[in-house]
């Protein structure tokens, strides 16, 4: 017992320190190859850190933050609510699977940046903009993958809730949502990593806030390339966030029979 | 006692890339009322394809299927199929499985038969559990309370203790001739396994293989319980064997 006590508490520890080695290993490399090439728009890891607490105290950094979120957000949140039930749908109905799938399919692979020029044209350069382009983003991936859990949904549960005779709301409420939850919720933990990457690329055209903007900025106004690296630094944080926060879900006693051990 | 289930003279086949496969031709049966009739054939004859139909999952192509009188056109819960790879539904927890079924009555009374037919198969402590917390034998357990509370007055059973180990089956052979001896129902079961049939049935149907016909029928005029040692069952046992070229 004190043996196995001890194990998992080295390998708890061997789960943090690891990847916390290599972290701290990239830094010093950075560090030593600023110093050793003497360049002087590349800043060093410190250099970073202060341009950082710059952004973070004068307020600027939390508003580019807040204002990429929230485009995520409604973009992501707006595909979702036409996703799932369309999904659902021709999941369910093969007349409607047969005529609206190969439009999907031709639509899904096109890349959410291709679609910047006619988001421009549409929405013009304000927030409906990138907002669009998340949506784009996520509502195609959704919508299949919805409908193509609806189509794994084992018979054996279908024939049973037809055997006990359950209504047809019932049937959807109890069964089918169900059954497809634990699909859907990888559907989303996917979508919303391609949702981040598109908002901080939409970012970069035109608007005067966000992560991506401040990217732009940092470099045009004076190669400030110190801000450019936190930038990134916080996107990828923000990014592992998000799916630390959506994996959330999988942990409900109700959708773990999906995912095995 | 009258007949609960009347198969006319059904035929059915399947289209395969050569041609249709006939799985079940010009095949009559009855089941009485209260009757526990089993099935028995050789693996991949149709059992399973005549237990849809009868079941209503499945129309034959051909013929007719009565219950209580009435031509089959699909599953009701009057008659409830407890299948093979077992139907309980893994995202709801026990108490959920077992009320999913319930109509016409209140929340109280649905949660006091399911909390009933628990206690029934032995679960009581684990209306909360999720399945892929409960072990194989315990799930089949909750799958046959699901059925029961339903009050179907038809159980069918298709292999229904097959994926058990040899203890398990036996186990939940015993606790179905005891929830039996509680509550009378009309049982059809389908099987490979001989000694299960002989164990449980009062009469046994032996099928031939595809296309499938009845090829024998055996009335078992022994008494519960039954021991599956004791020399009649073990001749009757020997029997059927040979009947299925064993």
């Amino acid at each position: 017992m004190t043996i196995k006590k001890k194990d998992f508490f080295a390998q708890k520890r061997g789960r943090i320190l690891a990847p916390l080695v290599v972290i701290g290993a990239l830094i010093a490399i950075w560090w030593i190859a600023v110093i050793i090439t003497k360049s002087a728009i590349f800043p060093t890891p410190w250099q970073v850190v202060t341009g950082t607490v710059e952004l973070a105290k004068d307020g600027t950094l939390w508003d580019h933050i807040t204002s990429s979120l929230a485009r995520v957000c409604t973009g992501f949140f707006l595909a979702i609510a036409i996703a799932i039930p369309v999904g659902l749908w021709i999941g369910r109905v093969d007349a409607a699977y047969t005529t609206l799938n190969p439009i999907f399919q031709i639509l899904r692979p096109i890349s959410p940046i291709a679609w910047i020029p006619l988001a421009i044209l549409w929405f013009g350069v304000g927030n409906a903009s990138p907002i669009f382009l998340i949506f784009i983003a996520s509502v195609f991936p959704m919508v299949v993958q919805t409908a193509s859990a609806v189509h794994t949904i084992e018979k054996r549960y279908l024939r049973a809730a037809e055997n006990f005779g359950v209504s047809r709301s019932k049937l959807y409420r109890q069964v089918i949502i169900p059954a497809v939850f634990p699909e859907i919720i990888v559907g989303m933990r996917i979508t919303l990593g391609v949702a981040w990457l598109v908002v901080v690329a939409a970012e970069m055209i035109a608007l005067r806030s966000g992560l991506g903007y401040l990217i732009m900025d940092s470099r045009n106004a004076g190669n400030r390339y110190d801000l450019v690296i936190a930038s990134m630094i916080i996107i990828g944080v923000i990014g592992l966030i998000l799916d630390k926060t959506t994996r959330f879900l999988e942990k409900r006693k109700s959708v773990r029979w999906r995912y095995g051990r | 006692m009258g007949d609960k289930i009347v198969v006319d003279n059904i035929k059915k086949s399947f289209p395969i890339s050569k041609g249709t496969l006939e799985v079940v031709t010009n095949l009559s049966l009855s089941v009485r009322d209260g009757e526990f009739l089993a099935i028995v054939g050789p693996s991949g004859c149709g059992k399973s394809t005549l237990m849809k139909m009868i079941c209503g999952f499945e129309m034959p192509d051909e013929g007719t299927i009565k219950v209580d009188g009435v031509v089959r056109e699909g599953p009701n819960s009057k008659g409830i199929l407890i299948s093979q790879h077992g139907s309980v539904f893994p995202w709801m927890t026990v108490q959920q499985n077992m009320i999913f079924g319930l109509k016409d009555s209140s929340e109280k009374e649905k949660k006091e038969l399911a909390d009933h037919y628990i206690a029934m198969v032995g679960l009581k402590g684990f209306e909360k559990n999720y399945p892929h917390e409960l072990s194989g034998g315990m799930l089949k357990r909750v799958e046959i309370a699901r059925a029961l509370a339903m009050k179907p007055e038809i159980l069918y059973m298709d292999e229904p203790f097959s994926a058990l180990d040899a203890l398990m089956n036996l186990h939940m052979r015993k606790e179905l001739l005891r929830i039996l001896e509680e509550e009378r129902h009309t049982v059809l079961l389908i099987t490979h396994d001989v000694e299960e049939a002989v164990h449980l049935a009062d009469r046994i149907m032996v099928l031939s293989p595809r296309p499938t016909k009845i090829q024998a029928v055996y009335e078992v005029n022994i008494p519960h319980p039954r021991k599956i040692s004791s020399p009649e069952l073990q001749e009757l046992k020997d029997t059927i064997l040979r009947e299925l070229g064993l």
